[in-house]
């Protein structure tokens, strides 16, 4: 056994987890899917006195359609959302950032909330529901409150979740038909990323771009989103020469990471590269839905 | 610190427990029902030797407590193999020089009979995300490749699916 001791505790209803977080404080750490924290109690960077398990809380799993947004519950599997439907159809950016998301063993157990809540600067998850402009809502024996995408991961695994609180469900509004990309550069297949790209275009009646998303993921604290980029787009046809003017303005300063051996310059070099890619496929998806 | 009694069913049958909260499924297969096939290589989730099919999912074993086992259906390696002799999978691999030193052995056989349990006809690229999650630091993955192929090739698995 490697892990510190510690209590565990499986409630079967939100509130009576929400009560136990309450309880312990700062000694209490949530599990989910624990791809993440099981490692770090295993290596001790993690010493929780409590575990409290969202495993058996029904209400806090699977994916639904209503009034035109997608609700997604905090401890939906990774695996499921990758092999759902109504995801692949309605949120195709989601579909292909989760099929990088570690190895079918991880995305077996992992879920959509734990990879938020840990916030690694490398996962897909924060950088997709970014890309969506996710609403995400949280819950506290206080109550509940909802927060964007972009204030909820506020930085190398961290969020704005207070003690006590717990991301309950991910809603995310239905967008127009589009063509979505995720692509990312790791040295093997499932490793975390060095930088990994994510991006929605949509065409008008012309075939002209009528909305693009992109974001920038694993340079920096947090995932980036390249408005200006994005928005250069708009109205226009989406060719070699148009996709280069938007790259030219994504902000290289937010880039941050400077690793030994990842150093910055390498990281504009490829979040450029993966940024070009992710575009031009998005577009040949969307050019793929109007056929 | 309190023991908990979880029961579960292991390989078909019908197991409890008394565990630590912080003992994972893997050690608590090997240790408290001696099922040692299940191998701990890095323990964090890294190598993949560890992998067990879970509610029908490959899972790795070390990155689950087995107190989060209770009322789960766990297959591990002995029991997607034969008591005597080797099965289909472990034959495969032996004729292609799909191991060397052996320790990822198990969980590659786990994966490939999930594989091939749910998909008897899988592409090569299909194989390869199979066992995308699984370290092998002997083989370089062409002989395990090679075994999957040929047990594809021999419809072993047609009819079981």
């Amino acid at each position: 056994m490697k892990a510190a001791p510690f209590d565990y505790h499986a409630p079967r209803t939100l509130p009576e987890a929400l009560e136990l977080l309450a309880l312990y404080g700062p000694d209490a750490r949530v599990i989910a899917g624990g791809q993440s924290l099981v490692p770090m109690l295993a290596l001790r960077l993690a010493r929780p006195e409590v575990l409290v398990d969202l495993n058996r809380i029904p209400e806090l799993a699977g994916i639904r359609e209503q009034d035109g947004t997608i609700r997604i519950g905090a401890t939906t599997r990774q695996a499921h959302a990758l092999a759902s439907p109504l995801v692949r159809e309605k949120l195709p950016l989601l579909h292909f950032g989760l099929s990088n998301v570690g190895h079918p063993p991880t995305r077996a157990r992992g879920t959509i909330g734990g990879s938020l809540s840990h916030a690694d600067p490398a996962a897909e998850t924060p950088a997709v529901m970014l890309g969506y402009q996710a609403r995400l809502v949280l819950a506290s024996v206080q109550g509940e409150r909802t927060v964007d995408a972009s204030d909820f991961t506020a930085g190398t695994f961290e969020t704005c979740l207070d003690e006590g609180e717990i991301l309950k469900e991910i809603l995310v509004t239905i967008p127009s038909p589009e063509g979505a990309a995720f692509v990312e550069l790791s040295r093997r297949k499932g490793d975390f990323a060095m930088a990994s790209a994510a991006a929605r275009l949509s065409l008008d009646e012309n075939g002209n771009c009528r909305s693009a998303h992109l974001v920038i993921g694993a340079v920096a604290p947090v995932p980036l989103r390249c408005d200006a980029a994005a928005a250069a787009l708009g109205g226009r046809p989406v060719t070699n020469e148009t996709v280069e003017e938007a790259l030219a303005l994504i902000d290289m300063d937010q880039f941050e990471f400077d690793n030994p051996d990842i150093s910055l310059a390498y990281r504009r070099h490829i979040g450029r590269v993966l940024a070009r890619r992710a575009l031009t496929q998005a577009f040949e998806r969307a050019q793929g839905l109007r056929r | 610190m309190k023991q908990h009694h979880v029961e579960l069913t292991v390989n078909g049958r019908a197991v409890a427990l008394e565990v630590e909260p912080r003992q994972s499924l893997a050690d608590a297969l090997r240790s408290k029902l001696g099922l040692t096939g299940t191998h701990l290589g890095c323990e964090h989730g890294v190598c993949g030797a560890c992998t067990i099919i879970v509610d029908g999912d490959p899972v790795r074993g070390c990155l689950m407590l087995a107190v989060q086992a209770e009322g789960a259906e766990v297959f591990t390696v002995e029991g997607v193999s034969p008591q005597q002799g080797l099965s289909p999978i472990q034959e495969a691999m032996r004729e292609h020089h799909g191991l060397q030193c052996g320790f990822c052995t198990p969980g590659m056989v786990v994966v490939l009979h999930h594989l091939l349990s749910t998909n008897p006809n899988p592409t090569d690229a299909e194989i390869r995300e199979a066992i995308s999650g699984q370290l092998c630091r002997c083989t370089g993955y062409q002989g395990i490749m090679a075994a999957a192929r040929a047990v594809v090739a021999s419809h072993q698995f047609d009819r079981r699916s």
